[in-house]
């Protein structure tokens, strides 16, 4: 199972696991898109309840679930390759555009050097792979001390905040 | 020019020690090669065909002389003793070794530089008219804009990993385009509305490359301070949509081709609409704060044409000649923008050694306010040079090979690396410009030939810009063996951008040794045909191209 840091802390979890479409969707479950989208109703309540959250591909974009996002207490979103950045814009929009408070956790090809972008995209929890050095990883979030542009850590750009 | 403050330089630092420890763990196994490659590249690193190459940034080809300094000590220290000045006005080391850059990049970020996002899948250098601020015809200074836009792009969180490069340039001379924006990602041009208001006219989708397209305008007014937002909507929108599955079509001209430029419209303005009254929007006093750093230096108050200009225009012709030729109009009375031109005949394009950097620092020191620039032709600019001391200023440029009249002209090539360094090219570029510059070494008929642009690419990556040459050459492999093609009629739009255009492939390719001829037959057929005072590009547009193909490879049969 992929090491998991939350809020700046190793933790042991996690339960929340991706279930194929087919299978029954139980409290851990983390659902596709697709699934939400034609089940919405049957599965409005377990997410409501914090039971099941919701698993988005790299390119499935932030509006295709948009204010629905809130229903859930966990999204997950997925880098297939470390390399593939949408998956910034879809976090950003999540937490800026559709007022998604919840759990906002990286997975896949999530390596140490991304962390410190994909936090101030508002992700707050990364299923780091499995060969990356926790230690450093940790250190990682600390790397800069200031940073030019608004983000969802901070909303204002640096001219703003410049004396 | 644009002095950090401590934010600037904290972050700077940062990097720094960011990237050591990248690198040592990369060294020591901890990283994979593929995935160290997206880290070096963002810090300026490419591996090329024999060594790694740095690719240092020069931020809209702005230079300090202690800058220039410490970038000699580099190519001392660290290189062979010289470097390579590129078409988007970065600086280029072609040997130092991999382990030792992140010790360069410490040194040179004491004197406020960097190879951030030199290189990459990331928002690049931004480029500029290396004459900004000193020419009388710009609607305001783009460099403030300009350096804006570098600290927005610098470590843009939701901006890394973008489908592909991506570049933007900033114009600010009515009715030109002095940077080439429309070849660029985003073409920002700087326009003053009716009202007498600063804002934007802006173009999307530019580039050259495989699949060469001019950009299309996306917004024919920006007001001033919507700049940012707009671009983080441009950019959000490419983010999401530009194709991934490809390189090949993975840059932002793809996605505005596919889409169309109307919907590309729509996406990016309901992304805008969204955030352009956000804290990202940025602010009067940011501008204002930016701007006080690109104010006038210490003019004097001085005549144009002094007495000393004019006796040394009569008694020497060859100054008279280089003057006429690089050295241009200034804003201010009595002083002149000269261009220093690296295209000595014997080295390649855009090269200097360690020796001219510190002799070219010591000029700018003596002549021009410690400042210089560097220009996408690969040359240099000191732009605030008295006219009194033009004479002086000449001869020692010309001492140190730094004064070849030819700016613009034919032998004043636009040249990439090529096969001698690059691990891309399908052939090498600086044989080709040297073989032409030699051919083609008689002021006179450089003079007679009038201006005339001649790009050479080794690949279809298009470096050089061969696209966009009057002559443009581009390397390609026959069967394993290095051949050149010839397009005629490019133009980038410098000093007009209705005319700026792509040229045409005039027909099959030729052999190294071949080119200093065909080029030949193509300037004989011009000079033959021209009526007068035609220059290149308009007796090309008036004979038309199926001329030149015949006068190039005879009658077709
Ligand atoms: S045009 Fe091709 S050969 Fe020339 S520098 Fe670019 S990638 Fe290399």
């Amino acid at each position: 199972m992929a090491q998991l840091i939350k809020n700046g802390q190793l933790i042991q979890d996690s339960a929340w696991q991706l279930v194929e479409d087919s299978a029954e969707a139980t409290s851990g479950s983390l659902i596709s898109l697709g699934r939400w989208q034609s089940e919405r109703e049957a599965l409005l309540p377990a997410a409501q309840a914090g039971d099941i959250g919701l698993y988005l591909e790299s390119d499935q974009t932030a509006d295709l679930i948009g204010d629905d996002a809130s229903s859930f207490p966990i999204i997950a979103i997925n880098f297939p390759k470390f390399a593939d950045g949408r998956g910034y814009s879809a976090a950003r929009l999540l937490r800026e555009r559709h007022g998604y408070k919840g759990e906002l956790r990286a997975v896949g090809d999530v390596l140490i050097d991304q962390l410190f972008f994909m936090k101030r995209c508002g992700f707050d929890s990364y299923a780091l792979r499995d060969d990356q050095e926790l230690e450093v990883a940790l250190a990682a979030f600390s790397t800069f001390t200031a940073c030019y542009q608004n983000d969802v850590a901070d909303p204002r750009p640096l001219f703003r905040r410049r004396a | 020019m644009y002095i950090y403050d401590e934010y600037d330089q904290q972050l700077l630092n940062e990097r720094v020690a960011q990237f050591k420890g990248q690198m040592e763990r990369y060294l020591d196994g901890k990283i994979a090669e593929d995935e160290f490659l997206p880290l070096r590249l963002q810090n300026g690193i490419y591996v090329q065909r024999y060594a790694p190459m740095l690719r240092v940034a020069i931020p809209y080809g702005a230079l300090n002389t202690a800058q220039l300094r410490a970038l000699a000590k580099v190519a001392r220290d660290y290189d062979k003793g010289y470097a390579h000045f590129s078409t988007r006005q970065n600086l280029q080391f072609n040997w130092p070794k991999l382990e030792e850059c992140p010790q360069i990049l410490a040194d040179l970020a004491e004197v406020q530089m960097h190879a951030v996002q030199t290189s990459g899948n990331c928002i690049r250098n931004t480029t500029t008219d290396e004459y900004a601020g000193v020419i009388a015809e710009e609607v305001t200074d783009p460099r403030p804009y300009c350096e804006i836009i570098r600290q927005w792009s610098t470590f843009h969180p939701e901006f890394a990993f973008l489908p592909r490069k991506f570049k933007i340039a900033v114009n600010a001379v009515p009715g030109a385009d002095r940077a080439a924006i429309q070849m660029h990602d985003v073409g920002v041009n700087i326009v003053r509305n009716d009202a007498g208001d600063i804002g934007y006219r802006i173009l999307v989708g530019g580039g050259l490359g495989r699949t060469p397209i001019l950009g299309e305008e996306i917004c024919s007014f920006l007001p001033e301070e919507d700049l940012l937002t707009y671009l983080d909507a441009i950019i959000r929108v490419y983010n999401q949509f530009g194709r991934r599955d490809n390189k090949y079509k993975a840059r932002i001209k793809i996605l505005t081709k596919a889409l169309g430029i109307e919907r590309m419209r729509e996406l990016v303005d309901a992304e805008f609409d969204r955030i352009r009254d956000g804290a990202g929007k940025l602010t009067q006093e940011e501008l204002q704060r930016v701007k006080k750093h690109f104010t006038d230096p210490a003019y004097r108050e001085l005549q144009n044409n002094p007495a000393e200009l004019e006796a040394a225009k009569a008694e020497s012709p060859a100054f008279a000649r280089w003057l006429g030729r690089n050295v241009r109009a200034h804003k201010k009375a009595g002083y002149a923008v000269v261009t220093l031109t690296l295209k000595q005949i014997g080295t390649p394009p855009g090269d200097v050694t360690a020796e001219q950097m510190d002799a070219v620092a010591d000029l700018a020191d003596k002549y021009s306010f410690g400042e210089l620039r560097s220009t996408h032709q690969q040359n240099l600019v000191l732009a605030d040079v008295e006219q009194s001391q033009l004479f002086a200023l000449w001869q020692e440029a010309k001492a140190l090979g730094l004064a070849t009249p030819t700016l613009g002209l034919l032998t004043d090539m636009i040249c990439c690396p090529g096969g001698d360094f690059c691990a891309l090219a399908n052939a090498k570029s600086i044989p080709v410009a040297e073989a032409i510059q030699a051919r083609f070494d008689d002021l006179d008929y450089l003079y007679d030939l009038g201006e005339i642009d001649l790009n050479i690419s080794g690949c279809m990556n298009a470096c050089g810009h061969h696209h966009v040459g009057h002559i443009g050459v581009l390397g390609v492999d026959k069967k394993g063996e290095e051949f050149y093609q010839i397009s005629l009629g490019g133009n980038s739009g410098g000093n007009h951008t209705e005319e700026a255009s792509l040229g045409k492939i005039l027909g099959p390719s030729f052999a190294r040794e071949q080119m200093p001829d065909v080029i030949a037959r193509i300037l004989d057929f011009y000079v033959a045909k021209r009526s007068e005072g035609e220059s290149f590009l308009e007796a090309y547009r008036r004979i038309g191209h199926a001329a030149y193909k015949e006068a190039v490879y005879g009658p077709a049969n």
